[in-house]
């Protein structure tokens, strides 16, 4: 079987979705950064497979600045939840309830 | 592949068009090795240092302000009129914003450590937002909008030993986080329709071979949750109270102008772009209607400001009342996008600089007050009419100018973008505006009635005048005059924002 557009978008779609899904569902606060990671790879394989069928080389660019910007992210992310882990000893974001009404 | 491939190499000499931005970047750099030198125990050396870098940067923005437009580092930056109004807006911020944090007690207090960072991150924010508001392809507008998240994030969080600002912190990461997921896939399903990653090829490959409306409706759709969020727009607002009730006051201060105004140069440069080619040509595009744009901006606009007036009503603590205040202006703002007119750009353009003026005003007044009282309680505001009867006269002039009242700025502002509304018959919007002005009347003058009209307390000392230092004067006259005088005299300001419109350029 030839493995052509199609199946690289339904890749990234499902991963997305679960992505999403996972953000909404769970409230570890890490485990939802790592939701987020898969949201962003999805999107990096709709670029690169994009790219390919466009023949354009500006996807993969795209993909290559998106994996530093993650990486960033979640090097901030990670740091600000150790912080909070120090003062709260919970990362779970239903317990973060000092700055609700 | 590699034949396809067409080597763009930028040159230097673009870079002179860049001066503000490279002032802003190399004095962040400047100012962290400046406050490693003094090993942090001199927190005047990067205040200097971050002080005299946005006042040059400001000086390059405004010697260039009459330049044509420029395309900058190959195809990702430009340079025009919408950019050049923007850099000053957030210049103007930015200065502000930085001489008030030196008189800030939660920033500058005795316990707190490395000072000299919290004056290099402000300098890279600014130039972050200049950034947003000069991308022109969407490589450039995801990592602008990341610079100004990442460096927010850590500003959101810096009382590190604050459980309010580190829980801030954490909500705005996530929330960010996952919002610029969700527009990184609607960039890369764009860039998939049209095999482009500039907002101008994008627009020549759309109107070339228009998608399926369905198809443009998604991908605009996950476009604009990234941009809706930076704006807090609701429904992407839920970070928004948290964070600036919880953020340094000096910090919320910036973030309810500065990214905010930055989301809004995006969205221009962006929509314009690629909706229609440019203002001009906002009557006659058929892109618009395929994904009927102007019914969702007005149901994003009517939501915003209702449900931001509604909840402010009940707010007690003046920050979180600001805040709500704040996506509630977002709601009218959104006004001015309803068919992409030039009508509605010079609305938005006037409203977003008034707005940097008296909202920056009314954050500050809150800092100078916190930082004797330590408290934004509105119970705590009780009798500052007395105490400081020139800031709470000033802070009088902000409210009744976000109300939009005449004779001040705000008035004038919200009439622009009334205008623009009629003309284009959305009456329904227009009304709903107006009765939610009167709605912040009711809100913003609970703080007025609780300055002036309310006795502070007898017990210890809580009705001394307060020492209130010569610098928070300062920076709160130079932000309240032209809160008046735009009231009065706009004339030149209108003039202003119609050069940028002018000079805004869609085609290269």
């Amino acid at each position: 079987m030839e493995i052509t557009l199609t199946h690289y978008l339904v890749l990234a779609t499902l991963l997305f979705l679960t992505g999403m899904l996972g953000f909404i569902v769970r409230r570890n606060a890490i485990v939802m950064l790592m939701c987020i990671e898969l949201m962003l790879c999805a999107a990096n394989i709709v670029l690169a497979a994009f790219s390919r069928w466009h023949l354009d080389l500006g996807g993969h660019v795209f993909v290559l600045m998106s994996f530093a910007v993650a990486a960033a992210e979640a090097a901030i992310g990670l740091a600000i939840l150790v912080e909070i882990y120090r003062r709260r000893r919970t990362v779970n974001v239903d317990e973060l309830t000092t700055l609700m009404e | 592949m590699l034949e396809t491939l067409q080597v763009n190499i930028p040159s230097w000499s673009d870079l002179g068009y860049w001066r503000p931005e490279l002032t802003l970047l190399s004095t962040f750099l400047v100012a962290l090795i400046g406050d490693l030198i003094v090993r942090g125990r001199r927190p005047w050396v990067p205040f200097t240092l971050a002080l005299a870098g946005m006042l040059l940067a400001l000086g390059f923005a405004v010697a260039d302000l009459g330049e044509p437009a420029h395309t900058v580092m190959g195809s990702l930056i430009i340079v025009d009129g919408i950019a050049s109004f923007f850099r000053i807006l957030f210049l103007v911020a930015g200065l502000a914003t930085v001489l008030f944090s030196w008189t800030s007690e939660e920033i500058m207090g005795v316990k707190r450590e490395a000072k000299g960072e919290y004056y290099a991150l402000l300098t890279l924010l600014t130039g972050g937002m200049c950034v947003m508001a000069e991308a022109r392809d969407i490589l450039m507008l995801f990592l602008s909008m990341e610079l100004v998240g990442l460096t927010s994030y850590v500003l959101a969080g810096y009382m590190r030993t604050s459980l309010r600002s580190t829980e801030a912190a954490v909500k705005y990461v996530i929330f960010a986080a996952v919002s610029s997921g969700i527009m990184l896939y609607g960039l890369s399903l764009f860039y998939g329709l049209t095999g482009e990653t500039t907002f101008v090829g994008i627009r020549e490959a759309l109107f070339a071979n228009p998608p399926h409306p369905y198809a443009l409706l998604v991908v605009v759709v996950l476009v604009l949750v990234g941009m809706g969020y930076k704006i807090a727009a609701v429904p992407f607002h839920h970070w928004a109270p948290d964070v600036y009730e919880g953020a340094p006051t000096p910090v919320t201060a910036i973030f309810s102008v500065g990214p905010k105004a930055a989301g809004f140069a995006l969205m221009i440069r962006f929509f314009y772009t690629t909706l229609v080619a440019g203002p001009e040509a906002a009557g006659t595009s058929n892109l618009l209607r395929l994904v009927d744009w102007p019914l969702l901006i007005a149901l994003l606009s009517a939501v915003t400001m209702t449900y931001g007036n509604l909840v402010a009503l009940r707010q007690t603590n003046v920050k979180r009342m600001l805040a709500y205040s704040s996506i509630a202006h977002v709601g009218y703002i959104l006004m001015g996008f309803l068919l992409l007119t030039s009508d509605g750009l010079q609305a938005i353009l006037f409203y977003l600089l008034v707005y940097m003026l008296m909202n920056l005003g009314a954050f500050l007044f809150v800092v100078a007050i916190n930082n004797h009282l330590r408290s934004e309680e509105l119970t705590d505001y009780a009798g500052l009419g007395f105490r400081a009867p020139w800031l709470a006269t000033m802070m009088f002039v902000f409210l009744i100018s976000l109300t939009g009242l005449p004779p001040t700025a705000g008035f004038i502002g919200k009439f622009f973008l009334f205008k623009a509304v009629l003309a284009q018959e959305w009456y329904w919007l227009a009304i709903l505006a107006g009765l939610n002005s009167v709605i912040s009347l009711f809100y913003y003058m609970r703080v007025t009635k609780a300055m002036f009209f309310t006795e502070p307390a007898e017990s210890d000392g809580a009705a001394a005048p307060l020492a209130i230092k010569p610098l928070e004067y300062v920076v709160l006259a130079a932000l309240c005059i032209p809160t008046i005088g735009l009231g009065i005299w706009w004339g030149p300001v209108r003039d202003f924002a119609d050069q940028a419109i002018a000079r805004f350029n869609v085609g290269i």
